[in-house]
This record gives C-alpha cells, structure tokens and sequence, in this order.
C-alpha cells in the first residue's frame, strides 16, 4: 500500500470542497496529478496543490491507497466522500460531510467531524476519535433511503439526528447523544454507551436501538415487552426491551408485524 | 438576422407531405422561406444523410409554478450531484425528474424542442407559473390555467350559463395569460376539499350539485362559444386505479356531437391528456390490466378528439397534479413524503416522489399501456407521445420513448428484462405487436400533430415558408438500417443543429445561445358581461385572499416577451 501525505499549508478564506480526497480519486495517480485534482472554494474552482502540500505517489488501486490529511482542515468538507476502498486518516478535525457516501475502505479521523458525517453510507468504516456533528449517519436532506451499510464508531459524543433514515449497518457511539436517534429507520443498529436524551426511534419502522446509560423522555409510541439479557460489545448485561414506534407503519412477516426494538440497560 | 440554408437532409414534415425527401430548408428574418430567398450569405448547414424536422411541440407537460416549486423544495434528493456549473452565457442547472428553470429549456432545446405547453396553472398563482416561465430560456411556453374545479364555473354550470361561463373563461385567461381551458379531475379536486372525491362522470360534487359531466359539457359548449385555438384539455375522473378505462370512456362520449368552431384549423373539441393513467382494466392491483385496445378502438373512430399518451419510462420520479385526492391515495400506496395544496377557489395540488420499477408488475404494464396507445393509433397526427412529465417520468426520456416506439427489438429487449416479463405479457398486448413508428409518424405526433391541436398550426411545427423557423437536424440517417436502437435513442437526445425563430440555439447537442423565448397566450374578446364582472368583484371582496388588483398576472416584469393569440367572440 501507497501512503499519499497531504498537509495543509494556505488555509482557505472560505470553506473548502475537497470531494476529490479519496482513495478512489487518488489511485493511480503521481504526486503532481494529486496536486492538479480541482477543489472548490466558493464558486472558485482550483487545485489541492493551491492548498496543501502533496507527498508521495498513490497506489494503482484505490485498494493499494493511504491517504494522510494533516494540519488543522476544520475549514474542509466532504473529506473521503464517496470512498470504496483504501484507507484515509485526518490527523486533527474535519468539517461537514465527512465519509460521506462511502461504501467500502476504512477511514479514521483524529479528531471531531461537523455534520453529516457518513451521510448515504453504504459499507466501510468510519471511526471518529472525537465528537460527531448532527446528522451523523443519516440520510441525505430529503431522501428516505439513508444508511444502508458499513460501520461507525464515535469514541465521544453525537450531536442530533443519528441514522435519520437508516436502512441497515451499524452506528456505536462510546459518548452520548443528543435529540432524535434513528427517526423513521427501517433497518439498523445503534449504540449509545452514554446518555440519550428524548425522541429516540420516532417513527422508527424496524432496526435496533441500544442505550447503556439513560433516557432522559422516551416517545410515547414504545411499548415495554420484559426485560432481557444481552451481549452487546463482549458486555453482558440486562435490558429492558421495547418495542415501537406504535405509531407507524409496520411489515408483516409471517403474519406478524414487525416492530423496532429498543433497549435501556438496566 | 443571420440566414441559413440547411443543404440535403432528408425532410419530415407532415404539413406539407412531405416523406424523407432530399430538400432545403431556408431560413430568413426568423421564418421559413424559400430556398431562392436567401441570399449568397447564408450560412450553409450541411444536413447530407441527416434528418430534419420542424422543431418539437410538448402539448403537457408540469414545469413551471408552485407545485413544482414544491417538488424541488422537498426533493433535495432529486438534484443531488446533477448539478452542472455555470459556462459562459449557460447558467447554473440541476435536477433529475423536477429540474431547474434553466435545465428545463436547456434540455428541451438539446432535444429538439422549441414550444413547450404548462399543463396545469393553478389561476390564483399565475405569476409566480410567469416567473418561472421566464426563467426557462429559449422554448416557447403556454401555460393552462385550471378550471375543472372553479366555483365561477360550477355556478354558472349549473344553472347552463354558457355565455357566463365562456366570459368569466376569457377574463381569467386574460387575467392569468393563459394559453387554454384545462380540467383535472372536474369536481373531484373541489369534492376532496370536502375530503372526498369524484371517480365517475356522475357524482355529485358535494355542495355544488353539478356532476364532472355537465362541467366537461358545459366547458366544452364555452371553449366553441369563444373559438379558442386549443380544445378543452381534460385530465378526467378516476387517474390511475384499475378498472378506470370506462371512466375515460364515458368522458371521452361526452365529446359526441360537439364540432369545432375556431379559425385556426383545430378539428377537435376535447384533448384527453396522458392516457396511459387511465386505460386500466381489472378491480385491484392483482389483475390489473390493458384497456389500450377498448380506448384506442374509440379514439380512432372519433375524429373530434385528440390524445396524448402519458409514457411511463421506469424511472424515479415525482408525481404532481392538481388531483389532490389521487395524490393522496398513492402516498399511501406507497408510502413516500405528501405534500398537499389548497388553492382557494380554484383548485388544489399534491406532490408524491415515486419510482416506476422494472421489477414491478404494474409499473410495467403502465410501460406497456403508454406505448401500445401511440402503436395502435391509425391517425398518428392526433396521438401524441408526452410523459406527463414528471408524472409518468421526465420529458428528458423523450429520446427513449421514441427508441421503443421506433424499434420493436428494443422493446423485446425491455420485456425481456422485466421480472415478471410473463405476467406484463398476459396483462398487455405489447408482446405482439411489430408496428414501428416511422420518422414521417413521429413528426406527425411530436410537431404537426400538437400544433393542430393547440391551433398554432400556422405557426410552428411545420417548415412551410412563412412559418417560424423553428428547425431540427437530428445526426439520424433514415437511409441506413438501425444496427442498435440504442442509436435512436442518442439521436434524439442530442440534435445536430437546433434553430428557434432563426436563431442557432444548439449545435452538436450542447446549447450555444439563448434565444429569445416567449410565452404565448390568448387574448379572448367577449361582448361586455356586467354580471360576470360583477361576481368577479364580489367573490373577490367575499372570498379571495387577494385582491383583484393584486391577482391578474400584468406588465413585462411578470410577462416580459409576450405573444398573445387574438380571439374574438364578441360576434
């Protein structure tokens, strides 16, 4: 595997649209190809050369390509946007968009990512070391076919709005999370090991929802069952398990409807 | 102005007769004129081995106004990574199945198309329908103001007002500038405000007490009354459910013994729009099936109405339409976002994003319905090929369409690989049919066809000289055997040369300028009515939300390069 080292060194005046930083963009190419690859700042098109200093010739695949962000990029989006494959590492903090619509290759980012991180995921890994924004995981404004694979991993907190929409794949935050976690899902996983605070699965069709800490209003739509023992993470522990949201359409398998689940650790 | 003089292509205009000949086409101040009246300085365009056609007319389609404003504002999704930036005198444009003004004309020009019709225009909201309008470069526009569900018009309806209704008909088109009298779902839209709906031509619409079939009449008796150029232009009751196709007969009956009374050579009373939705037979999703036969057999023997088809392309889409109650009944088919309208009035409107899936059997037998209508049509030259865009899908698939119209192989090719290919096959009569539409037909339903409808017949969709010179070069050669249908379908995506009134607006498929497009309309001259006018000022104190001053769509800032089309009925 290539590593490819991009550092910044003029900080935009604007935000930057850097959606050509990804394995998938980069395969294949030299160092001065690298450089050449547009970026937007405003209604401005220019070059990542413009921006950052580009070290290292990429992999033939996107597969064979490391991609290395380094200095302070809080000021650029859709970092790894549309990733398949390869690996990408942010030394510090990121701003909107980041992974988003990955479908396969992994990508760490250091620091904290604003919102609508991982927005359309498909597959891959996303591991956040810091804090997510708002939206994390959740579908693009507008469409109801949001996150349908891959995982994410948050070792802080979340902001609102978790896996809006999700279809399937995993979402593990070790923090806790604000407002709204996986509204009118259909598929899918998420973790809280923290607090959460209200609204969570509104409108939630089907998929799993696990919180370790606690609940600050739960939705009206869920129905205790009883209460469980679960594995979740080589943790055991038991679980008061709901259902919901009572309030929505539900499937029918095998004559039965199916409901999301929701489960409060104990 | 520059002239030109296309050289050899093979001609197509049905206006004049004419089959494929090698001919020239001169153009000369905006209009078409004969080849010896240019001068030595017109530019040459060779069109050797190339096909040439008037420029095309979309006699319906949904592109400009509130709902589909509506559509792109809750449809984020829909535009995502469409957009294409801005380059040179071409603006910013984006969007799949509800695009922007700007891809709008855009795209329409790239394929061939020079006029474009609104099909629904909610009156109360006519200026913001104009400032789309505006906004949508190069393509002539038209916009239909809708009055199927319009309280002046079930009143004056009811007591058999005819002169009432044909005034109040004229000072609204005045008012709106609009191009044409057009009914969605007559009284069923009004009946949904009332939370129910009108599925046959015979229900009552609640507190009104008139039936669809004394307002399709009545409006019918007033479009003749004032001599309009285009005929009543009729979305009937009972879109889209199975077993609808008597509903579409008994409207299309209520047509018989009308005759058309205008002086713009338009021979029919009514247009029946995107008949694909309403050609089904069975009672439930289940055994849902082609009526396309039972429809066709009556509107081929019905000289006094014209049709058009309505295709479903299997894409995403949005569907929109001034038939609230529909709209509502599909979002709980299938539970995509609502939106819901109420125009007071007037009307109303619904938006439901959906997706025409090859892997279901329905969207396929709708596939089938659209196209077996334009197949069994006997007189091309009123059968005409729309998607109800963006209803059955978008007009950008127009290219598409003709590929299956055109190519038997390429519609086997589509049934094979529909997922229940043998089910679609017993529910349609697709399977067995080996017409293919000539290019001479395809100028019949595309240009002459719709321009005769809409009474604009001496003005565009034909290359006689005189006419505007609205002209298309497609790189199709119709000398050389089609190898693969999918070169029709590049063909018509992107014409060689495109000119609308003179001016070169697409060479080689991309746009190059942006005309100087105009919205026509029709200016009607009644004898004075002091009663309409009167109701007029009275249900604007009583009801509306607006004011009467605040209301008419007036001055070039909302209009700005009008052409009005003068009636006059005061005789």
């Amino acid at each position: 595997m290539e590593t490819v080292t991009i550092t910044m060194k003029n900080q935009p005046a604007l935000y930057l649209e850097a959606d050509n930083v990804a394995p998938d963009k980069f395969a294949g190419k030299t160092e001065s190809q690298i450089a050449e690859l547009h970026v937007y700042e405003g209604n401005t098109t220019s070059t990542l050369g413009k921006y950052f200093e580009v070290a290292g010739n990429a992999g033939a695949t996107a597969a064979d390509t490391r991609i290395v962000v380094k200095g302070d990029v809080k000021k650029v989006k859709y970092l790894g946007m549309k990733m398949s494959a390869g690996e990408l590492v942010v030394e510090g903090s990121t701003d909107l968009y980041a992974g988003a619509w990955m479908s396969g290759g992994k990508m760490l980012v250091k620091g904290n990512v604003e919102a609508f991180a991982a927005t359309g995921m498909k597959g891959g890994e996303l591991i956040i070391e810091g804090n997510a924004g708002n939206y994390l995981g959740s579908a693009y404004r507008g469409d109801w076919r949001g996150v349908s694979g891959g995982k994410i991993l948050v070792k802080g907190n979340a902001g609102s709005d978790v896996g809006q929409y999700m279809l399937g794949g995993e979402i593990v935050i070790n923090g806790n999370a604000d407002v709204h976690v996986m509204t009118h899902a259909e598929g899918g996983k998420v973790t809280i090991k923290g607090n959460a605070k209200s609204k969570l699965g509104g409108q939630l069709v089907d998929g799993t929802i696990i919180v370790f800490g606690t609940i600050d209003v739960m939705m009206p739509g869920f129905k205790f069952v009883d209460n469980v023992e679960l594995e979740v993470d080589g943790t055991k522990a038991k679980f008061a398990h709901f259902i919901g949201d009572t309030g929505e359409r539900h499937k029918k398998r095998k004559g039965q409807l199916i409901y999301g689940n929701l489960y409060k650790k104990i | 102005m520059a002239e030109y003089i296309i050289k050899n292509g093979h001609v197509f205009d049905p206006l004049q007769g004419i089959k494929g000949d090698r001919a020239d086409v001169a153009i000369k101040d905006g209009k078409i004129v004969k080849d010896n009246q240019v001068s030595s300085k017109a530019k040459t365009i060779d069109a050797k081995g190339k096909t040439v056609m008037a420029g095309a007319i979309e006699i319906h389609a949904h592109i400009a106004g509130p709902k589909v404003n509506v559509g792109r504002i809750y449809r984020p999704e829909d535009k995502l990574f469409t957009y294409t930036p801005k380059k040179g005198n071409i603006r910013m444009a984006g969007g799949t199945s509800i695009p922007t003004t700007f891809k709008t004309g855009y795209e329409y020009a790239k394929m061939g198309y020079t006029t474009a019709m609104e099909a629904a225009m909610p009156p109360l909201f006519s200026r913001h329908v104009h400032e789309e309008i505006r906004d949508t470069p190069i393509i002539d526009e038209g916009a239909f103001p809708v009055f199927g569900n319009n309280w002046f018009v079930m009143e004056y309806l009811k007591n058999n007002e005819i002169e009432n209704t044909a005034a109040y008909c004229a000072w609204l088109l005045r008012a709106t500038k609009g191009y044409a009298i057009k009914l969605v779902n007559p009284g069923g839209t009004e009946a949904w405000a009332w939370g129910l709906n009108c599925l046959s031509v015979n229900d009552p619409v609640p507190y009104f007490d008139i039936t669809p079939a004394e307002i399709i009449k009545g409006l019918i008796e007033a479009n003749e009354y004032l001599g309009l150029p285009h005929s009543i232009h009729i979305h009937p009751n009972n879109l889209g459910n199975p077993g609808n196709y008597t509903t579409t007969l008994d409207t299309l009956k209520l047509a018989d013994g009308y005759k058309a009374k205008n002086k713009f050579g338009r021979d029919q009373v009514m247009h029946l729009t995107h008949t694909q939705f309403h050609s089904y037979g069975g009672d439930n999703w289940a055994n849902f099936e082609s009526k396309s036969k039972e429809i066709m057999d009556y509107v081929n023997k019905t000289k006094n109405i014209t049709i058009d088809t309505g295709n479903v392309t299997l894409d995403e889409t949005t569907t929109m339409t001034a038939d609230g109650p529909f709209e509502h009944h599909l979002t709980e088919l299938n539970h995509l976002k609502w939106a819901n309208v109420d125009v007071e009035l007037e009307t109303a409107a619904g938006v439901v994003p959906y997706i025409y899936s090859p892997d279901i059997k329905v969207c396929a037998i709708q596939w089938a319905i659209g196209l077996e209508l334009a197949l069994m049509a006997k007189d091309a030259s009123r059968c005409f090929i729309t998607t109800d865009h963006p209803n059955a899908g978008p007009f950008t698939r127009y290219p598409r369409v003709i590929k299956w119209l055109m190519s038997a192989k390429a519609r086997e090719a589509q049934i094979g690989a529909f997922k229940n290919s043998d089910k679609v096959v017993a529910a349609t009569h697709i399977a067995g049919m080996d017409r293919e539409i000539s290019l001479y037909e395809l100028a019949q339903m595309t240009r002459a066809g719709p321009a005769k409808s809409l009474g604009l017949a001496s003005m565009c969709g034909g290359l006689k000289p005189g006419m505007d010179a609205d002209v298309v070069v497609y790189d199709f050669s119709p000398d050389k055997p089609v190898t693969n249908p999918d070169q029709i379908e590049a063909a018509f995506s992107k014409a060689a040369h495109v000119f609308k009134s003179g001016v070169e607006v697409v060479t080689n498929g991309e746009v190059v300028n942006n005309g100087n497009k105009r919205t026509i309309w029709v200016n009607a001259k009644v004898k004075e009515n002091p009663q309409v006018m009167r109701d007029i000022k009275e249900k604007f104190l009583k009801y509306y939300s607006v004011s009467q001053a605040n209301y008419e769509a007036l001055g070039h800032h909302i209009v700005p390069n009008p052409y009005a089309i003068e009636v006059d009925a005061t005789q």
